[in-house]
């Protein structure tokens, strides 16, 4: 497995974060509950009853599994397995039996799209399934003790959310936390023979989403920003943007190549829903982009968030992606549209 | 008995076989599938409100993107186009069961499977395609056809959109050298009824079937990003064509009353737009 260190001020944070927490013990065995922390969303935080996890072969060394909350990507090689996301909490040895109808390899890496618990719910029991190759470079960064789990990897803010600063109540247990963080734009890794490119997407579906994009199994896992079964989720609350989804979803588009008449090519495993391609996300993309731009027009016009409500936006797609009840309402994301495009920077 | 059931599930002898090569005839709805149909023309297509603000919002820029010029047609409407078609037949070697047909569809190159040989179709997280997934069985001396997994489509090509959660059934009817299609959409999504078209071919062995290659390339330099449409109550074109073929505007909207033919005698009653004045060549 090649890992790069960490630079000093990621180290600095996750040492120091690690070492509070341990100090502290306030690791708690609590899962994440948004209805605390945020009006908007709350995601699924328990998995469902009778859970089933099923694998689908994506193409080259990617398999999506599904039907643990949101869905996990899982690239399969001789280093070992490198998971985009971990489903909700409770789910994680139904993955782990997943994985195992696949490969007897080690879990070596785990990267977080984003903070959400149905994305990051199994981090510490599939972590800990895991081992990281330590020596070198790697137990002088983070400690001979890191190679007990699979290294987690995130954008910084994740880590910051999951955790608290010393003195205050960790929302989630040390364990699940991200063991690396990046704050740059991008990441690069190269493992089971491929580049993995982890791109942030600022100011999105939260403030800390990654895309990751497997190059030469051309596959990329979008988290949220993409999702084929509702309206994008904007958690204003957590740092999220009607425009940088779009700008997500454009960046996408702009990383995909599709194969002939516009289909196939690159494969992309949404945060939620079926396997998709390009197309798929062009369709998505004109959808959002379509209602941002009313939404916009009408807020040009001085329009307030309840006439804009009552002229119905969204009315043409909401048979394909409207909900009327749920985590995730038309009438919530209309708020957090027009909030987005209101918001006086 | 037990031969009896065994020829009942198997194809009959001499049954109808839809391989070869067929022609397209276009004397069927050729406004629409040819020169391409008018802005604003949603007369006889079974759409709710939802498919109609689509449609009204639709703007033709839209094909211009990069993204969009190579999009081929889905199951249900590649039929519509200028399509010279090639069926083919697979059968196991072993046993000389049919296993699958093929169709070869000259626009946009599509290539499509369907299978006989009894396959469940994918799980609903499977991937969708513009042809989608297909299986066919024998009921009696037809073909016929069940598709999923397709990607949104056209239900017409001026922005009436069929979902990606649609279904479409199919039945094959032969009669010697001419073939036809009957396609069925069930789209929850943007249909209150079943749409039901049908197209027709001649057998026509001595075709060739020219490449269809597409290549996608920036014909309007926009900022990335920029998605063509109208916003609500501002598509100025949508008159136009009610104008121009004496129709009342009402009925150019569509719905499923549009489909039946009772509904010219209520059109009897419906007010229409003055035609525009032809423009002067002088």
């Amino acid at each position: 497995m090649t890992r790069k260190p960490l630079n000093s001020p990621q180290r600095l944070r996750v040492l120091l974060l690690l070492a509070a927490a341990a100090f502290l013990a306030t690791a708690s065995s609590s899962r994440v509950t948004y209805s605390q922390e945020s009006q908007s969303p709350p995601p699924q935080g328990q998995a469902p009853a009778n859970v089933e996890v099923h694998v689908l072969p994506v193409q080259g060394r990617v398999y999506m599994l599904v039907g643990a909350g949101g869905n996990i990507t899982m690239q399969v090689g001789d280093d070992g397995v490198l998971l985009v996301d971990t489903g909700l909490a409770g789910t994680s040895d139904k993955v782990i039996a997943a994985i195992r109808t696949v490969t007897d390899k080690p879990i070596r890496f785990i990267i977080n799209t984003h903070v959400h618990p149905d994305h990051t719910g199994g981090n510490e029991a599939i972590a800990k399934a895991g081992n990281t190759i330590t020596g070198g470079n790697v137990v002088g960064d983070i400690g001979a003790s890191a190679g007990n789990q699979a290294a987690v990897l995130a954008f910084q803010t994740v880590l910051d959310r999951m955790s608290a600063p010393t003195g205050k109540q960790a929302p989630t247990p040390q364990g699940a936390w991200p063991t690396e963080t990046y704050t740059t734009p991008e990441r690069k890794l190269f493992f089971n023979g491929e580049a993995v490119q982890v791109i942030h997407i600022p100011a999105a579906h939260t403030d800390g989403d990654s895309i990751v994009f497997f190059h030469r199994s051309d596959v990329i896992s979008t988290g949220d920003i993409f999702v084929t079964n509702r309206y994008p989720i904007v958690d204003l609350q957590h740092g999220g943007n009607i425009q940088g989804v779009i700008a997500g979803l454009n960046r996408i588009i702009e990383l995909a190549t599709p194969g002939p008449m516009q289909e196939g090519g690159t494969m992309v495993i949404p945060g939620h829903g079926r396997l998709c391609d390009q197309a798929d996300v062009v369709f998505y993309q004109e959808m959002v982009t379509i209602i941002r731009d009313r939404i916009q027009d009408m807020v040009n016009k001085g329009m307030t968030l309840e006439q804009v409500k009552a002229a119905k936006p969204t009315r043409d797609y909401d048979p394909r992606y409207g909900a009327t009840t749920g985590i995730w309402t038309t009438d919530m994301f209309v708020d957090a549209v027009y909030k987005s495009l209101s918001k006086k920077d | 008995m037990v031969l009896f059931v065994a020829l009942l599930a198997g194809p009959a002898f001499g049954q109808m076989d839809p391989s070869g090569e067929w022609s397209p005839r276009f004397h069927e709805d050729w406004l629409e599938r040819i020169p391409g149909p008018e802005i604003g023309d949603y007369l006889g297509l079974p759409i709710n409100d939802a498919a109609r603000m689509r449609g009204d919002s639709w703007d033709a820029a839209l094909i211009e993107l990069p993204e969009n010029q190579c999009r081929a047609h889905g199951a249900d409407y590649a039929w519509r186009g200028p399509s010279n078609i090639r069926i083919w037949k697979e059968v196991d070697l072993a046993t000389q069961q049919l296993v699958a047909y093929h169709i070869y569809t000259s626009a946009y190159n599509e290539y499509r499977t369907i299978h006989m040989d009894g396959r469940p179709h994918p799980p609903e997280y499977a991937a969708h395609t513009w042809l989608g997934f297909s299986t066919g069985k024998w009921e009696g001396n037809t073909l016929t056809v069940f598709t999923d997994h397709l990607k949104e489509n056209w239900v017409r090509r001026n922005g009436i959109p069929r979902s990606d959660l649609a279904t479409v059934s199919e039945h094959f009817l032969r009669h010697g050298n001419y073939l036809t299609v009957a396609v069925i959409t069930y789209d929850p999504i943007y249909l209150t009824e079943p749409f039901i078209r049908t197209t027709d071919f001649v057998y026509d062995p001595q075709q060739t079937i020219a490449p269809w290659p597409c290549e996608a390339v920036d014909e309007v330099d926009r900022p990335e990003g920029v998605v063509p449409h109208h916003l609500p109550g501002t598509n100025a074109f949508l008159d136009e064509f009610p104008a121009m073929y004496g129709i009342p505007p009402e009925a150019a909207r569509g719905g499923a009353e549009t489909m039946y033919p009772e509904y010219m005698l209520k059109m009897k009653n419906m007010k229409t737009l003055p035609r525009p004045k032809k423009a002067s060549n002088q």
